[in-house]
């Protein structure tokens, strides 16, 4: 019996501070945890008493990466309340800000945080003495989409333009154009991504999951439609605390959530890809296809080409946004607030991010519920770590440890939102 | 924690007992420590738990409070630690951080101006949104930094860059009480990402 301990201080290229904890007894593997110790947050509590108003502004704070997701959510859920349905222009914009977000945030991850994985470097700036050309390409997709979070926005990070009911100002059609050339630029870029990444080597685990996911009868979601699964989930965004829960564990700050009837799911870029395929542009389709994926995918390691052909359909959907896009005549919709709870998914670049608010006739905020997309996954990383380690008992120390932070790292997550260093305790007995 | 380091960047702000005691080695091992963005600074959104009692939030929260290690209120890092400079903001403005470990390298103070957003207004050519428009706005308490970016887009200022050196939100909040702001909206006026900056904190505590 062999009894040895590795510790790894800081898993870095995820958002966050968490650690890992593998406990390997006799060869095998007797306990997996994902250990969130991000100090508790409690956005929930801030938000009783607030107006409605400031909801977008307060829950944007939550995340610097994704911001919109906050904002869009939370707009959506109040406007649910109100009675307003925004459209035309106006929700072209909404999904434009989102195009931007995906791409920004994206970027980030495949190039900076996911790529050093496969190709075996600590981090990006030890991957850009090699990779100079890759990591340039990806500084500047993220440049991108920072741009038109910004153009809409009007800042990169917590956003200050939008409102319940719309935007405080929209943009003129000649203040969009520009951004036309980069983002055609960008779009080739993407296709390059796509190409790059789908030659990495890629661990042959494929898990069973159940992917949740937004699904709208014609679009690639972003904010509206209903939360579907490849098990048959198919239900409206107001039922999703009759299907979901959030448990309390002792080791973390992060609320895990589970599927009521069949427990652990899977939220991201994968689940809206294998649930929204058909809906992707031909061409998006075809440099999928051409990356060797099919519509179908459940290689969790693979996610980084679902991340890139997302970014690819962002520049995409942008384009077409951009050169139907006709100014409204208001900025937004207004109504008088009333009594009412009102609910809102919308998709973040991790994944579902759910809201729920009950607010008074007077517009106040009496209680607040959000589910961000890390926690809901939280329970299957552990999961795909226990396979992961069982699959490469075999692979020396520090390989082992190497392939588990990847596992993680396959999610995205984003620690912050969950609830920042990422610790790994590998302990073999 | 390696070092010593000659300037250390410190974002977020002193919430449990972990954070005050990582808090001072980082002190001990930088010879500049600048505080950045509104949670280091201010003590951030968090620090609006320091108006009430934390127990009371953390079970709307967690369904286990008994997991939960935080402190009684959140505290900004020169509450903890001797800060060198703080750079305000949230989010905090690239091209002041930039400036910052620029003035830093060249052993000079950082030209970042303590001046209101409405400088930046009139810098911009903007129509003052309170003047114009009645709209409630911050900017005349309120830090520059951000480039008067509400204002711009025809919103008010809501203060994410914390108070202004010499601020005079008395006087701001009398102009708001004739523009038809209640004495509650006042409060989470002053109350947001910047509620334990001084100015701030009292003023918002007047109308309670």
């Amino acid at each position: 019996m062999s009894s040895k301990t590795i510790k790894v201080d800081y898993l870095a290229r995820v958002e966050g501070e968490g650690a890992l904890y593998i406990r390997i007894k006799d060869d095998r593997v007797t306990q997996v945890q994902l250990k969130i110790f991000e100090p508790p947050r409690f956005f929930e509590a801030f938000l009783q008493g607030r107006k409605y108003t400031e909801a977008p502004d307060i829950t944007a704070r939550i995340c610097g990466i994704c911001p919109v997701a906050y904002q869009m959510s939370s707009v959506h859920a109040l406007e649910q309340i109100l009675g307003l349905k925004v459209a035309g222009p106006l929700r072209e914009l909404r999904r434009l800000i989102y195009c931007g977000e995906w791409i920004e945030s994206h970027g980030l991850h495949v190039y900076m945080l996911h790529a050093p994985d496969f190709l075996g470097y600590a981090d990006a700036i030890q991957m850009a003495r090699d990779y100079p050309e890759a990591v340039k390409r990806g500084l500047k997709l993220k440049q991108i989409g920072n741009e038109l979070v910004a153009l809409v926005g009007g800042r990169e990070i917590h956003p200050i333009n939008v409102r319940v009911g719309g935007f405080y100002s929209v943009p003129r059609k000649k203040d969009l154009v520009p951004m036309v050339e980069k983002l055609k630029w960008a779009r080739d870029a993407a296709l390059e991504t796509v190409r790059w990444v789908s030659t990495f080597n890629f661990p042959p685990v494929e898990p069973e999951y159940e992917f949740v996911s937004l699904r709208h009868p014609q679009e690639y979601p972003f904010n509206e439609g209903r939360l579907v699964s490849n098990k048959g989930l198919d239900i409206a965004v107001d039922d999703f605390e009759a299907h979901f829960e959030e448990e309390h564990v002792p080791y973390t700050t992060a609320l895990h959530s589970i599927l009521k009837a069949r427990g652990a799911y899977y939220v991201g870029p994968m689940a809206r890809y294998n649930n929204n395929f058909d809906l992707l542009p031909p061409a998006v389709q075809a440099a999928a296809q051409e990356a060797g994926l099919t519509s179908f995918c459940c290689n969790p390691f693979q996610s980084i080409i679902i991340r890139s052909i997302e970014i690819l359909y962002a520049c995409e959907e942008s384009l077409r946004i951009i050169d139907q896009y006709e100014q409204p005549e208001r900025p937004y919709l207004e109504a008088e607030p009333r009594a009412g709870i009102g609910h809102g998914i919308s998709e973040a670049p991790r994944g579902s991010l759910y809201h729920r608010y009950r607010i008074d006739d007077q517009g106040v905020i009496q209680e607040a519920k959000i589910v961000p997309p890390t926690s809901q996954n939280q329970k299957t990383v552990e999961s795909d770590l226990y396979q992961v380690a069982v699959q490469n008992l075999h692979l020396p120390e520090d390989q082992l440890t190497w392939i588990c932070e990847q596992a993680i790292r396959n999610y995205d997550p984003c620690i912050s939102c969950s609830v920042h260093f990422l610790k790994l305790h590998l302990e073999r007995r | 924690m390696r070092g010593p380091y000659d300037l250390s960047l410190v974002e977020g702000s002193i919430t449990t007992p972990h954070d005050m005691a990582r808090i001072q080695k980082i002190r001990r091992a930088s010879k500049f420590l600048v505080a950045i963005g509104a949670c280091a600074t201010a003590g951030g959104i968090q620090a609006l738990r320091n108006f009430t009692q934390v127990e009371k939030y953390i079970p709307l929260v967690y369904a286990r409070p008994e997991y939960i290690h935080t402190l009684e209120k959140s505290s900004p890092i020169a509450g903890q630690v001797a800060v060198d400079f703080e750079l305000r903001g949230c989010p905090i403005n690239k091209t002041q951080l930039l400036e910052l470990v620029s003035a830093f390298l060249q052993g000079r103070r950082p030209n970042i101006h303590p001046y209101s957003v409405c400088w930046e207004c009139k810098m911009r050519g903007n129509i003052c949104v309170m003047v114009a428009h009645g709209i409630p706005c911050l900017g005349p308490v309120t830090h520059a930094g951000c480039g008067a970016l509400c204002p711009t887009y025809h919103r008010g200022c809501y203060g994410c860059f914390g108070p202004k050196e010499t601020p005079n939100p008395a006087s701001l909040s009398a102009r708001l009480r004739v523009l038809g702001v209640p004495e509650d909206d006042l409060v989470r006026l002053y109350r947001t990402f910047n509620a334990e900056a001084e100015p701030f904190r009292q003023e918002s505590t007047v109308h309670e």
